[in-house]
Formats: C-alpha cells, sequence, structure tokens
C-alpha cells in the first residue's frame, strides 16, 4: 500500500517533469539534425550552428540583447539600491507609497507597462534603445527593491550607529558595515533584474519602434515567419548560457550561506 | 541622517516621469477622440461585440489554465515539499528552471510538437491514426498558456506548504484527526497564501496575453490582447486602443484586490 503510494507519487512528479522537458529536448535534438523536417532524421550536422553565427540579424539581436539587458539590470540595481537607503530613514507612510508605486510594473499587465511607455515616447521623444532601455529599468527595478528592502529590515542598525561612534565617517560606515549586510540581497535583485529583462517579450515589442530586435522580438519575427532550424541552435545556447548563469548564481549564495555560518 | 532621503531622489524621479506619467498618457489617450475633446466612447467600446467576445474568450481561456495549472501544481508541490529538504532543492530547481527559458522559445517548442507535421502527428501516423489538426485552435492556446506559466503556480504553492510547521500537523494526529481531515482543516487553509499567489501569476499574464494566441492560435482565434495590439499595430488607433487598455488595467486592478481581500484573510501571501 505504502509503496504503491510511494510509486504514484514519483510517477507523477517523473511525468509533469517529462512533460515539460519534451519540447525542449526535440528542440535541442532538431538544433543537431540535417533534415529541416521536424520528424525525419537527417544525420549528425553542426551546420545550423555555424550558419547561426555567421547570420548577421541574429549576432545584431544577441549583442543588443546583452548590452541591453546589462545596462538595464544594472542601472535597475543602482537605482533601487539608492531608494532602499532613502527609505531607511523615511517615514513609514511615504515608505509605503513608494514601494506601492515601484509594484505598478510588477503587477500590471506587461501590455499595458508596454504600451503606457510607448505612447510617452512616441508621443513626446522617439522609440528605440532609449526606451526600450528606460522600460527595462522600469520593470527590473520592483525586483531589485523586493529583495534589497528585506535585508535591511533584517539589519540591526545599532552596527552602523557604532561603527560611526567609533570614529567611521557615513560614507566609511556605509561601505564597510552596511553593504556587506545588503549585498546578497543586491546580487539577488539584480539577477532577477536580468532574468526579467532578457526573457521580457511583451514590453519591447511595444516600445522598440522598427529597425531594433532583441532575442526575444527576433525569435517572435521568425517564428511568424516559419520554421528555420538556426533558431533551434540558438535555443539550445541560450539554455546551456541560462544553466550556467544559475550555476554561477547557486554557487554565489553557497559561498555567501558558508561565510554567514562561519562569521 | 536627514541628508539620507535624499537617496531616494533619482528613483522618485525615476518613477514619476515612466511609471506615473505613461499611465496618465493611457489614461489621457483612452477618454480623448481624435480632435482632443473628452469622451468616454473608447473605455465602453467594450460593448462592441467584437471586443466583447475577445474578452469573454480571454477570460474564459484565462480561467481555464489558471483552473488547469492549480490542478496539475497543487499536488506535485506537494509531494515535492515532502522531500527531504537536501533532494528537493534540485528537484524543485527542475520545476522553476523552465521560468527562465526565454518565452518564445518554449512556444517555439511547443509548436514543433503541435504543428500538422510535429511530433505527436509523427507518433499517431506511426500506429495508423490519420493527423489531427492541433495548431491554430482553443486547444492549442490553452496548452500554451498552462506550459508557460505552470512554473508560477508550482512556486508559490511549494513555498507556502513548506513553510507549513511538522508539529502542526503531527498534533492533529496525535488528537486523533485522519489523513482528510488533516488535510482540509490544516494541510490547504495554510497553503492558501500560496494558492492565491500563483492564482495571481497565472491569471493575470493569461488574460493580458496575445502572443501564444498569434503564434499557437495563428491570429484565427482573438484574445483581449490581440485586440488591443492591432488597434496599436494595425489600425493605428491609440485613442481605442488605450480606451480598452484602461478597461483591462481595471479589470485587473479589481481581480488583484477581491483576490487579496481573501488572501490577507488567510495570512501573508508568498510571492517568491
Amino acid at each position: 500500500m505504502v509503496k504503491a503510494k510511494t510509486f504514484i507519487q514519483k510517477f507523477y512528479v517523473g511525468l509533469v517533469c517529462f512533460l515539460l522537458y519534451a519540447p525542449l529536448v526535440i528542440l535541442f535534438i532538431c538544433s543537431f539534425n540535417a533534415s529541416k523536417a521536424r520528424t525525419v532524421w537527417g544525420g549528425f550536422t553542426l551546420h545550423w550552428y555555424t550558419d547561426l553565427f555567421q547570420n548577421e540579424e541574429v549576432i545584431t539581436a544577441v549583442t543588443t540583447s546583452l548590452l541591453l539587458t546589462t545596462m538595464a539590470s544594472l542601472t535597475a540595481t543602482l537605482l533601487g539600491t539608492l531608494v532602499c537607503i532613502g527609505m531607511t530613514a523615511m517615514k513609514r507612510r511615504s515608505v509605503k507609497i513608494i514601494e506601492a508605486t515601484a509594484n505598478i510594473p510588477l503587477l500590471n499587465a506587461d501590455i499595458v507597462t508596454g504600451i503606457a511607455i510607448m505612447l510617452l515616447f512616441a508621443r513626446f521623444i522617439s522609440l528605440g534603445f532609449m526606451s526600450v532601455f528606460i522600460a527595462h529599468v522600469t520593470l527590473g527595478l520592483p525586483y531589485v527593491i523586493l529583495n534589497v528592502m528585506p535585508r535591511f529590515a533584517q539589519m540591526d542598525p545599532n552596527v552602523y550607529e557604532a561603527a560611526q561612534d567609533l570614529g567611521a565617517s557615513p560614507v566609511y560606515a556605509f561601505f564597510k558595515v552596511v553593504l556587506p549586510e545588503i549585498f546578497p540581497g543586491i546580487l539577488s535583485g539584480f539577477f532577477l533584474a536580468f532574468t526579467i529583462s532578457m526573457d521580457d517579450f511583451v514590453v519591447t515589442y511595444f516600445t522598440k519602434g522598427p529597425g531594433m530586435n532583441t532575442i526575444s522580438t527576433m525569435l517572435y519575427q521568425q517564428l511568424r515567419r516559419g520554421i528555420n532550424p538556426q533558431m533551434y541552435a540558438l535555443s539550445t545556447l541560450l539554455f546551456l548560457m541560462i544553466l550556467i548563469l544559475i550555476g554561477i548564481s547557486n554557487r554565489l549564495s553557497e559561498v555567501q550561506m558558508k561565510e554567514v555560518r562561519e562569521r | 541622517m536627514s541628508k539620507r532621503k535624499y537617496l531616494a531622489g533619482p528613483y522618485l524621479v525615476w518613477s514619476a516621469a515612466f511609471i506615473i506619467m505613461p499611465l496618465l498618457m493611457v489614461v489621457y489617450y483612452g477618454c480623448t477622440t481624435e480632435n482632443g475633446s473628452f469622451s468616454l466612447e473608447n473605455l465602453l467600446a467594450l460593448g462592441d461585440p467584437i471586443h466583447y467576445k475577445a474578452f469573454g474568450m480571454s477570460l474564459t481561456i484565462a480561467l481555464a489554465s489558471t483552473l488547469i495549472c492549480l490542478v496539475i501544481a497543487y499536488p506535485l508541490a506537494y509531494i515535492l515539499s515532502k522531500y527531504a529538504r537536501q533532494s528537493a532543492g534540485l528537484v524543485v530547481m527542475l520545476f522553476i528552471l523552465p521560468m527562465w527559458i526565454n518565452f518564445l522559445l518554449r512556444i517555439l517548442a511547443l509548436q514543433m510538437i503541435l504543428s500538422n507535421t510535429g511530433v505527436i502527428n509523427a507518433v499517431l501516423g506511426f500506429f495508423g491514426i490519420s493527423a489531427k489538426r492541433m495548431m491554430y485552435t482553443k486547444g492549442a492556446i490553452l496548452v500554451g498558456m498552462v506550459y508557460d506559466y505552470i512554473p508560477f503556480m508550482i512556486l508559490p504553492i511549494y513555498n507556502a506548504l513548506v513553510k507549513i510547521d511538522p508539529d502542526v500537523v503531527e498534533a492533529a494526529y496525535d488528537l486523533g484527526a485522519g489523513t482528510a481531515l488533516v488535510f482540509r482543516k490544516i494541510i490547504i487553509p495554510l497553503s492558501m497564501p500560496g494558492v492565491i499567489s500563483g492564482i495571481i501569476m497565472v491569471f493575470i499574464p493569461s488574460v493580458s496575453e496575445f502572443v501564444v494566441a498569434d503564434i499557437l492560435g495563428g491570429s484565427k482565434i482573438l484574445l483581449f490582447g490581440n485586440v488591443i495590439e492591432q488597434e496599436f499595430n494595425v489600425t493605428s488607433n491609440w485613442h481605442l486602443g488605450s480606451g480598452l487598455s484602461v478597461v483591462l488595467m481595471i479589470f485587473i486592478f479589481l481581480s488583484m484586490a477581491v483576490m487579496n481581500r481573501t488572501g490577507t484573510e488567510e495570512g501573508d501571501r508568498v510571492l517568491w
């Protein structure tokens, strides 16, 4: 009886896992398939990968995406961390109001956020890299604040004051005492802002204007155009990149945990 | 001490310019006509059959995908929450990993499976069953949404279930409660905050979805998101598009308020 129950449970977990990953695995297999048909195995090839690296459109989109995402997530991390520091010196009510506005892009539908920023830029400035950049910073900000703010709540405010009593200047005390405490929050906020920006399609689609593409919007155009096995190759590479990124961030948090434990 | 407040300055300017201002722009465009006079006709355009049918379709598909996600995710999260801490990390990761895979990439993967010349039809053909047309149907859109959003249901429910104090469960058993009673009176109520977060995180993107319908539905089935998108990118009627966006926004914030009310009664929310 108990055995049957654990078997059913394992089977269920396995089944859902299979359903989640089977489409992706087929995608990866197809990236090595010499035949363009999806269900005919035409032999192993790296053809699509070599083509991919010669495809101007793909290379431009990948560089734009990397540049955009890095800049946007760094800016969001900086702005978000600064406002969190500022909020520690504010009244509870002001903090509530700031947090509420920061959460708007998080809770609102992406399509509305995208349209809103598009309207502002198309009306008064112009659409392009700048408008996408600003949209991505706005999307990332709530994640940074959500990750950094709890760190301040956990911190003992007396430590900062003690450092100053012992002769440290406020700036020195901040870098020596406060920053190490909140750093894990900053780091996870940065990672989330990065992945949100990298994954975003809807907001980019509305704010980009003609002539610019990120990985997501390029994939969309390709998907509407029809089958292109180069996209399978690109998918496989992106998946590997995500695995590496997650590996690194897990490593970092492990090291952090260890440091905390050793203290 | 008081100077520290000014560090919030850059953010305040940013949020006024790029969060508040854009939303006011949507409301402004939504409530005016082409010649700039105030009018509610763009909001009331929801009464147009094309619009309310699309809205109804979005609502039906979003509710269905949320329900399916919940039915699949709850037992899964429950089983995972029973795993020993150490082995759980990796398995849970396995279910959350798809969240980080580009959204369009996951749709591409599904397209390969569902299309007429795709994997499922190849398997059916192998057994002598004639090919079924699965793409460009409501079912395909539904599958796409469930596939895309299910990690957002698994994670918060799992987080809520793991937080349940095992002593509470044990105490209930010691006092003579059976498995079913414990489940109904303890596990379900205590996991409610996670369920609510999960519902919000699946329902909101589903109800405003247009990409899945565009690709897996082949623009044959119009969702509310598609209607709004087309007002901007096809017909270039910004006023009507904005009006419908305002309707969508009001609907989302209302449904969130309702959900949050049920949520806070049960305890704190677990978003991440």
